[in-house]
């Protein structure tokens, strides 16, 4: 009987598993196989896609070409990190203090701070678009990688999970520190960072993942096609390099599943952070 | 008497004066970052929205008229709240389905919701290639449908690529709103279960007697956060069909990119105005709901 919930929990996993397949088998296919098995698809000259369990002839020549004869796939992986690293740089030292002090103080305006805090952090990059080009042209920072940066390093998000994780924290240790003698940025640096760690590695995760696969801010922000991040390169190349947008693809993602697999656990304590009601 | 209650009144304001002046200090690279570049810049999308497209000469209500008659608007307005309604509801039956029954097949179902939760980390822009060779008019999708004698499909160029934007959709946040849902699942006390069970309660009754009322706060807010999520599915969008895909699946976000690329900013500040004050309208009802049902 209980065998009987594996199949609709089988059947769609399969979706997410054939997709892992896909983009392995395909980056082991040579450009001849690809050529055969879905150029169909992408050109339109007739014939019709097919897609074999494996390879015929297994070949690493599209990943060495991609690694020896592409520099220009080097520059776009560099630029995707150029702006992470400093979007959660920025996440974790404006908004860890902030978040320690919506969770750990009691003062006025408390209350409509944290509702403010929320309501930006429910705003769809539709509505944040237009205040942020207006700024950002106001700066003169209009293409540069500021721009794109800038509204991540501030982004409410990350304020409210950390918030979640240090609402965590017991009272009993804080007065405990505070009766050692420990000023606020003591009992903040050593009692509430230690104990807030799980919701700091939360918001680092899911920021990682938002910032990495990030594509209507470098599109709008960005006009340098040098300062492009892959996720703006990846889409160009699918027509003319399969084989090259294959492995390509895969790499986009080895990050990224990296993050995912190492960081699950905190990826789920993020999004059951978000799911507890102020 | 009343000079220690004053002493201790003067402590407890002392004490938070303190309190508020160090939080100013904690918060303030924040908060300044947050009004620098969204609440200050938000205001001046409003007033933007009353002037003309330099910012000089005050136009009223023009552009908001201007965008709601604008049949690209509309189009993209009523594709969105379809989108929206067909989609949360799919979302939310599916998603909670799969939290129960990964429940009930504790401890195996650890590689289902890793499986399930992995394509909210996949980047959109390495799956590109992917749906393309899946939805486009030879690709493997209509391969699959001829070979067992269906009528292949034009996915990406009739009213099916909607489709194929909610099943991304719910490809994507399936995991995100399972987790959500298994959390609330824990949050319900066995003590209920037995209860009902002593009463004599099929699994049927106690699902819709005792978990479901108890689910209803989770409700609320996967709702919302589905509603949010069901913004970003435009990537998809955009990168598998390009800036003007099928009418179908030309959405509010698609709009909005083809304006900024016009920079007609009085019309954008409209439509993002007002854009703000619905989601912010839905936001506040759905939590005083909440905090009503809690009470």
């Amino acid at each position: 009987m209980k065998a009987i919930r594996f199949i609709p929990l089988s059947a769609l996993a399969l979706l997410v598993w054939w997709m892992l397949w896909f983009m392995v088998m395909g980056s082991l296919m040579s450009i001849e196989e690809l050529n055969f098995t879905i150029r169909p698809a992408l050109a339109g000259d007739g014939g019709q896609a097919t897609w074999p369990l494996l390879p015929t002839w297994p070949t690493l020549q599209p990943l060495v070409q991609l690694l020896l004869d592409t520099p220009q796939f080097f520059v776009m992986f560099w630029n995707t990190f150029r702006l992470v690293m400093p979007s959660i740089l920025g996440q974790l030292v404006f908004g860890a203090p902030a978040a320690w002090a919506l969770s750990r103080f009691r003062f006025r305006g408390r209350r409509i701070l944290i509702t403010v805090y929320i309501a930006l952090m429910l705003m769809p990059f539709q509505v944040t678009m237009v205040p942020n080009f207006l700024v950002m042209d106001r700066l003169g920072m209009m293409g540069s990688i500021w721009a794109v940066v800038l509204p991540f390093a501030f982004s409410a998000f990350p304020v409210f999970i950390m918030l979640k994780g240090f609402d965590a924290v017991p009272r009993a240790i804080l007065e405990a520190a505070s009766i050692d003698g420990a000023g606020p940025l003591r009992t903040f640096v050593s009692v509430g960072l230690p104990l807030g760690m799980p919701s700091i590695l939360a918001a680092v995760v899911l920021g990682f993942l938002e910032v990495w696969g990030a594509i209507e801010q470098p599109m709008i922000f960005l006009s340098d096609p040098a300062t492009w991040p892959l996720s703006l390169f990846l889409p160009q190349i699918v027509a003319e390099e399969l084989g090259l947008a294959m492995v390509a693809s895969l790499f986009m993602l080895l990050p990224a599943a990296l993050f995912f697999f190492f960081g699950q656990k905190y990826l789920e304590l993020g999004i059951q952070a978000t799911g507890i009601k102020e | 008497m009343s000079k220690t209650l004053g002493t201790i009144w003067q402590n407890v304001r002392k004490k938070r004066r303190g309190e508020g002046f160090t939080a100013l200090a904690f918060l303030a690279p924040s908060f300044v970052g947050m009004c620098a570049f969204f609440l200050i810049p938000f205001a001046d999308t409003v007033r933007r929205s009353f002037f003309d497209v330099r910012g000089v000469n005050f136009i009223g209500l023009e552009s908001y008229v201007s965008v709601v008659n604008n049949g690209a608007f509309r189009l993209a307005a009523r594709n969105t709240a379809m989108f929206v309604a067909i989609c949360i509801p799919l979302l939310l039956v599916i998603s909670l389905g799969v939290a129960i029954l990964l429940r009930s097949i504790r401890p195996y179902g650890k590689l289902f919701k890793t499986t399930f939760l992995l394509p909210l980390a996949v980047p959109v822009a390495s799956i590109v290639l992917l749906w393309q060779v899946v939805f486009n008019e030879n690709g493997l999708a209509n391969t699959v449908l001829t070979t067992f004698g269906l009528e292949p499909v034009n996915f990406m160029g009739t009213g099916a690529a909607f489709w194929v934007l909610v099943f991304t959709y719910l490809w994507k946040n399936t995991g995100y709103n399972m987790i959500l849902w298994l959390a609330g699942l824990d949050s319900i006390s066995d003590t209920l279960y037995e209860a009902a069970h002593v009463d004599g309660a099929s699994k049927l009754q106690s699902f819709r007697y005792v978990t479901l009322p108890c689910l209803l706060p989770t409700v609320g807010i996967v709702s919302i956060l589905s509603l949010l999520n069901s913004f970003r599915v435009f990537r998809e969008a955009y990168l598998v069909a390009g800036s003007h895909p099928h009418d179908s699946m030309y959405l509010l976000q698609h709009l909005f990119n083809n304006w900024f690329q016009n920079l007609d900013v009085s019309r954008l500040s409209a439509a993002a105005t007002m854009m703000a004050v619905m989601l912010l309208v839905i936001i506040l009802l759905m939590r005083r709901f909440l905090d009503n049902e809690s009470d």
